[in-house]
């Protein structure tokens, strides 16, 4: 799981470690937790180290604290092969990849300024299908607006 | 004709929902609307029906259109023709407006100027939603009458090539036609315009997902000689987010008689979804390659056959 930044971080007892972030994301996925280094926690964030699977990558270790679906779906959209380890007394006790759902919905904000998702009072929430996984692409149900991988990383780095 | 289970009821969100099938039974519906017009002005199908027109822009043929087509059904109509007319001045929401439409009227026709209105009110009403042109993304209804002149005029939508001249970007009469032509298998398709005004990138995705055979060029002379059909549309002002781009572009094209007579083929025809400024020269208007009023004329009998079919109501 490590191999490369074994040497950098001790193990936590309990917690998450966030693996396989593509190199870089590891700021944004910390904004999407809500973390700000602030809360107490002991947090460990690797970045660019040495993978098999992705050349370069990030790892984030948050001791004491567990991720909610909401969490995981949103780390989805920004490291769609990012894996998650659960923490028990130093070991992992679980360990599932995160899957970008079909539809990703009420996450983000359309970009497109003339969507009806982007009209204030309206009681509609934004909604988009996967048109790729792998580059992640988006596409807006209402108004057909196309959404990269990295439109997403950046509006969830900007909105937490 | 049947009434077309798979017409029953259904809403009209974008071209792309509907399949060759489909428009088929749509045009011989228009086509037995077109001959039974001739005869009698009133065809009263749907009498008993009100139709919601819901125009929150400003729009007087695809409005009128509709209303033609309701009234020779026997409907009657309600409805505003612009935000000022209601609530919505005062701040109600479209969800709200929708939902009293709904419980008003058998079937909303919507006009509203962000995309995507038409699909939202569709998940709210429980009538059948007609989309009239939404924002800058579909106007279904105008494709479909645009489908059936081609079709009137050639016998065919497959096989030709088309130009599409324009505002390819913020004009939601030329995106539909662009995803209307991915229906049916058009030899080439050439879309025309500045740089500036390309096809958005979902809409070139529909074209390649579809395998169409598309180019995009800027000079209409380089292309005209090869077309069937030219497909010319408005750059429209009230489009542009940024007005400067629009600037930039106004008055790009102009299909003049003397253009048309070194470079195009005798069998041309141009489509315009009106109304046009001066983007085609009125010298035009008298010679064959003229059919954009043919094509304004034919939106009341497919309009018709749209209602009726979605009524449920045999011809």
């Amino acid at each position: 799981m490590e191999s490369g930044s074994g040497l950098l971080v001790r193990r936590i007892r309990e917690g998450t470690v966030i693996d396989h972030i593509p190199a870089g994301r590891a700021l944004t996925v910390l904004k999407i937790l809500g973390i700000t280094g602030r809360e107490g926690a002991r947090i460990a964030v690797v970045m660019n180290v040495e993978s098999r699977k992705l050349g370069r990558k990030d790892i984030v270790k948050i001791e004491g604290r567990h991720l909610s679906p909401e969490e995981v779906d949103k780390i989805a959209l920004v490291a769609p092969r990012a894996t998650i380890n659960i923490i028990h007394d130093y070991r992992v006790v679980a360990k599932r990849r995160v899957t970008v759902p079909d539809i990703v919905e009420g996450i983000l904000m359309c970009p497109n300024p003339s969507c009806i998702t982007r009209v204030g009072r309206e009681p509609v929430k934004p909604r988009f299908r996967v048109v790729s996984r792998q580059p992640l692409v988006l596409q807006c149900v209402y108004c057909g607006t196309l959404v990269s991988e990295e439109d997403v990383a950046e509006q969830l780095a900007e909105g937490g | 004709m049947g009434s077309g289970s798979g017409w029953k009821g259904r809403d009209v969100i974008s071209i792309l929902d509907f399949d060759r099938d489909s428009l088929e039974q749509l045009f011989e519906v228009a086509d037995k609307f077109s001959s039974l017009l001739r005869e009698r002005g009133r065809i009263p199908l749907l009498e008993g029906y009100i139709v919601a027109l819901a125009f929150f822009e400003p729009s007087t043929r695809t409005r009128l259109s509709f209303e033609t087509a309701a009234k020779r059904l026997g409907a009657d109509t309600i409805g505003f023709t612009s935000e000022e007319a209601i609530s919505i001045a005062k701040g109600e929401t479209l969800a709200d407006t929708i939902r009293m439409l709904d419980s008003y009227a058998d079937m909303i026709v919507l006009r509203h100027r962000y995309e995507g209105a038409a699909l939202y009110a569709a998940e709210i009403a429980e009538h059948p939603v007609i989309n009239a042109g939404d924002g800058k993304q579909h106007h279904p209804t105008q494709a479909m009458l645009d489908l059936y002149t081609v079709r009137k005029l050639f016998g065919t939508i497959d096989g030709l090539t088309y130009g599409v001249l324009g505002d390819l970007r913020y004009g939601r009469a030329a995106s539909s036609f662009i995803l209307a032509l991915t229906i049916y298998r058009p030899r080439m398709i050439y879309l025309i315009s500045p740089p500036l005004l390309r096809v958005r990138p979902e809409v070139r995705m529909v074209l390649d997902e579809r395998g169409m055979r598309y180019r995009e060029v800027e000079s209409l002379e380089e292309v005209l000689g090869e077309l069937d059909v030219l497909y010319v549309t408005r750059i429209q002002r009230e489009r542009f987010p940024d007005q400067r781009e629009y600037e930039k572009v106004r008055g790009s094209y102009r299909v003049t008689l003397e253009l048309l007579e070194q470079h195009a083929r005798r069998e041309l025809r141009i489509l315009h979804p009106l109304p046009r400024v001066d983007e085609i020269a009125p010298e035009v208007d008298g010679t064959p390659y003229a059919a954009y009023f043919e094509q304004a004329r034919n939106g009341v009998p497919v309009r018709m056959a749209l209602l009726a079919l979605i009524a449920g109501r045999e011809v």
